[in-house]
């Protein structure tokens, strides 16, 4: 008999299978993933996704016998009083709920729940997503730089020794110099025995021999086995990592005629930012701008989760965004990425001053801005213009990084945050 | 059922030391109940197993072999991931529970445990997997007659790596559509009454794959495409069509077999994969037909061998009470009218029948005497019940063996369900009329040759049209299910690469009673 202990085998045999069935399964899991978004908060996303996909691609059709037709017998356990001859009354949706044979056939497989890990889940949900135009506008980050291999050197820490190289140095060294080997003196001691062993002693060989011994003795004593000129050293370079700079500025509008579900579009459009540019631009800067009539740099929690009111006047927003702009990201060194919501109110002056900003100030320097509108259901058309979505049509008519999208609730934001940032659209 | 608890177990008298106390195991402690239970199962039940291998696994691990259905090795497929993600969905939902053993029919015999375990389970499953289900492996003829188990671990190797070098030489995809249409038809991939030729090797299987690529490129000529066209004359000659049939070996219900051998347009890699899933279903398939017998044959050899131990003073009273807890949850059988029913559990049956030749031998009534005439009284229970593992699958085990005491026991009753009627009508019942009846419809139930629909292909036109015919012979009106059916034969369509035609006709053969038709897509 022979035990044998499995369990430090490798884990996750199956993820070839995990993989395959992920990829078959991947338009229904989208899918099933844009319909969660309906329901569940963006900020959930961030753990394990519980997803049921109609499985259609995930069918396994056989052969067997069909449900409603012909005559079967069954063997049951458990008679109280039935006699030869007696009727029971089919219990509803056929017969098949009290055979004995087989498994249902296919019905009941057509809803299939499983779990996707936080990563799969990510990885569907932001599938061929990407940031347009990311250039590299300057490459520089002291935070990571990289050790390379530069060759070696003849001084450093012992840990860095290199005992090859050290070896065939030292090697060629000893033969160059001649230095004599072990076995070399061995046997001119052994002569020097034999030959004082001879009778007669012949006294000039013996002295002979002797002073060669002696002259190869000083020679092993003199010539180092290895010498600080035989050291190499393994060298290492820092070589500086190459990293895009970038930074997203959210832009929201925080008003009272944003209410409360117009809000709430608006920051799950936001939070689903964030989670994209968390999850794949480890690199990016996100800074949050929220205003009103006034406008505020403010940190995540107050983002998301605060709740302000007043007026509305967007130009201060772009304004304070020029502002961090100055303080901290020069568009010299840095990729410049905006997204904006509101529900296309704005003070009525201040339009004008609004675009004069985007056009001469932020665009030429952006790589590329997103303007979300969120609307009610019943003002979601193209014939009712807010006085933002007139102003900055024209802007986006003529500036290609300029892309703007209405939001009317929360199933269009995936398809709509999927045409902001696909790949596609970023290549164009 | 009270009926079916088992008997109490026996007094406690044995002044052996106890094996263990506690419910933890470690490895020495696995090893010697081994060896002790093969004092009692060896000597004193006669049984003759494969030597064991027992490995201990996690749980994570238990679920992955589960979605390999429950072999050491696999190749990949999605379904495979798809079974996975459903039990591990069911398991953390706590729906379902693991199976505490897992074992395969190989030689040496590998018995899975899980680390989970207690000591008590520990000794069970080595009880129930190492020695019943072993002995029963290497004993019953259904398995002596269709498994090589020397040789399995080795052809899933190599069905593995042959899978994996496919995907790269062909790629997924092709792969994938191929493997997908041959699983639909697994169930139609095996030859019920020919004993199959000796199953190849692993190495055979790669040296062949190997010489048929090297035939194949050593015997291409161009020269072929310059010879004269068939001349008129020869080519109207009238088809043999019955030579034809004969020569294709028609009518033919491995639906696999046909297709490796005949499909027109398959590459030769492709049957290799065909062979492959066919072979799989060919091993799967006396465990179909004796899974009643196998676990009752299991579950009996770990009642004795666990009350034998307990007799001898070498278990504790804790032990026995946590085994007895488990045991007979195993074998318990809900009634038909209880939320908990879905069939008859063939644990409780295997074990009750079981148990019920061991009474017959030894305390057997009048009406035992005379139904078996042969068995009743004849004492040497084991030889009794090792005859019949050797010589049964579970269709002629019922026929056989279900006596009228476990009928009225189990109070089982023969009802048949008219799917044009409203109400179903009790045939049979557990009374002196019934007990034949309802033994003969039990047994029916068993052989899974009805259980499976039963298709053939019977024309095949390899000259012309290039359509395949199946037909289905309708047993009592019950015809295929109409969607699974059709997605099926489109699966077909694509294996044989021309217009597939299922014809549902009556056992007599006079009447069609439904057509399906399908064409491969480009």
């Amino acid at each position: 008999m022979q035990i044998v202990d499995r369990r430090l085998n490798p884990k996750a045999k199956s993820l070839g299978n995990r993989q395959r069935f992920l990829r078959r399964a991947k338009g229904e899991i989208r899918e099933a993933i844009k319909d969660s978004l309906r329901s569940r908060k963006i900020a959930e996303t961030e753990s394990a996704e519980k997803v049921t996909i109609r499985s259609k691609s995930l069918r396994e059709p056989s052969f067997s016998l069909g449900r409603n037709s012909g005559l079967r017998d069954y063997v049951l356990p458990g008679n109280e009083e039935y006699k030869v001859g007696d009727e029971i009354p089919k219990p509803q949706g056929g017969a098949g709920g009290r055979g004995n044979q087989g498994s249902p056939d296919g019905e009941g497989q057509d809803d299939f729940t499983f779990t996707l890990t936080k990563d799969e889940f990510l990885d569907l949900f932001f599938d061929d997503l990407k940031l347009p135009n990311l250039i590299k506008v300057k490459l520089k980050d002291l935070k990571a730089p990289r050790l390379v291999r530069a060759g070696f050197t003849t001084d450093g820490p012992p840990a860095r020794l290199n005992r090859t190289r050290t070896m065939r140095r030292s090697l060629g060294r000893r033969m160059a110099l001649r230095r004599p080997s072990e076995a070399e003196l061995k046997r001119l001691e052994q002569e020097l025995a034999a030959a004082e062993a001879e009778t007669p002693p012949d006294p000039k060989r013996i002295a002979e021999l002797r002073s060669r011994l002696e002259h190869k003795q000083r020679l092993r004593r003199t010539i180092a086995y290895i010498d600080p000129i035989d050291l190499a050293y393994n060298r290492f370079d820092r070589v500086p990592k190459p990293t895009t700079q970038a930074v997203m500025f959210c832009l929201m509008d925080a008003s009272a005629s944003m209410t409360e579900p117009l809000k709430d579009l608006a920051k799950r459009f936001f939070m689903l930012l964030h989670v994209f540019l968390t999850r794949y631009y480890r690199e990016v800067h996100i800074v949050f701008i929220r205003h009103t009539s006034t406008a505020a740099e403010v940190d995540e929690e107050t983002f998301f989760r605060g709740t302000e009111t007043g007026g509305t006047v967007i130009s201060t927003a772009l304004e304070e965004m020029l502002k961090v702009m100055r303080e901290r990201y020069s568009p010299a060194d840095w990729n410049i990425y905006a997204a904006q919501a509101s529900d296309g109110d704005n003070f009525h002056d201040d339009m004008p001053r609004c675009l004069e900003l985007l056009n001469e100030q932020i665009l030429p320097v952006c790589q590329y801005f997103a303007y979300i509108e969120t609307a009610h259901g019943e003002r979601f058309n193209d014939t009712v213009e807010t006085p933002v979505w007139h102003g900055y049509s024209e802007v986006a008519q003529r500036r290609r990084n300029f892309a703007m999208r209405r939001v009317a609730s929360p199933e269009d934001i995936f398809p709509v945050f999927h045409e902001l940032f696909s790949a596609d659209a970023a290549a164009a | 059922m009270a009926a079916m608890m088992p008997k109490k177990p026996g007094k406690r008298r044995g002044n052996m030391r106890t094996l263990f106390d506690g419910s933890e195991w470690t490895f020495e402690l696995i090893r010697k109940v081994h060896d002790v239970m093969g004092e009692i199962a060896l000597g004193e039940l006669g049984l003759d197993i494969y030597p064991n291998q027992i490995e201990v696994i996690t749980a994570e691990q238990m679920l992955d072999s589960y979605s390999s259905i429950g072999m050491p090795l696999m190749y990949r497929h999605w379904s495979f991931g798809k079974r996975f993600a459903r039990d591990e969905a069911y398991y953390k939902r706590g729906m379902r529970s693991l199976a505490y053993e897992l074992v395969i029919n190989s030689d040496p015999c590998i018995s899975y445990v899980m680390e989970e375990n207690s000591m008590t389970m520990q000794a069970l499953v080595i009880a129930h997997a190492a020695y019943g289900h072993n002995h029963f492996f290497k004993n019953n003829y259904q398995f002596q007659l269709w498994t090589q188990p020397d040789h399995i671990i080795d052809y899933l190797g190599f069905a593995k790596s042959y899978v994996a070098e496919c995907e790269e030489r062909y790629g997924q995809e092709a792969v994938e559509t191929t493997l997908d249409a041959a699983h639909a038809l697994m169930n139609q991939g095996v030859s019920r009454d020919l004993r199959p030729r000796p199953r190849n090797v692993a190495k055979r299987e790669q040296e062949k794959a190997a010489r048929r690529r090297a035939h194949e490129e050593a015997t291409y000529d161009d020269i072929y495409r310059t010879l004269p066209e068939i001349t008129k004359e020869r080519a109207t000659e009238p088809p043999e069509a019955q030579n034809e049939q004969r020569r294709l070996g028609l009518p033919e219900e491995n639906l696999l077999y046909f297709l490796e051998k005949n499909a027109p347009k398959l590459e030769d890699w492709q049957r290799e994969l065909l062979r492959i899933v066919r072979l799989l279903s060919q091993y799967f398939y006396p465990q179909r037909q004796t899974k009643m017998m196998n676990e009752g044959c299991a579950t009996f050899v770990h009642y004795v061998i666990m009350n034998r131990l307990y007799e001898r003073g070498q278990l504790t009273d804790g032990t026995m009470l946590e085994f007895l807890h488990s045991h007979s949850s195993v074998i318990f059988q809900p009634s038909f009218n209880d939320r908990r029913f879905s069939g008859l559990n063939p644990y409780a049956l295997g074990f009750a029948m079981m148990n019920d030749i061991r009474r017959i031998c030894t305390e057997p009534t009048a009406e035992d005497r005379e139904w078996f005439p042969e068995l009743a009284g004849s004492g040497d229970w084991m030889e009794a019940l090792r005859q019949a593992w050797a010589q049964f699958r579970d269709e002629s085990f019922v026929l056989q063996y279900l006596s009228p005491k476990l009928i009225r026991d189990f109070r089982l009753f023969a009802v048949s369900d008219d799917a044009k009627e409203a109400a179903m009508e009790v045939k049979a019942i557990h009374d002196e009329q019934g007990y034949k009846d309802v033994r003969r419809r039990l047994a029916r139930h068993y052989d899974v040759s009805t259980q499976d629909p039963d298709l053939q292909v019977t024309d095949a036109d390899l000259s012309g049209s290039r359509r395949l015919v199946l037909t289905h012979r309708v047993r009592n009106g019950v015809l295929l299910d109409k969607t699974e059916a059709e997605r099926t034969l489109q699966y077909l369509a694509q294996l044989w690469g021309y217009r597939v035609k299922l014809v549902e006709q009556d056992v007599e053969g006079n009447r069609v009673l439904k057509e399906h038709e399908a064409l491969p897509m480009p």
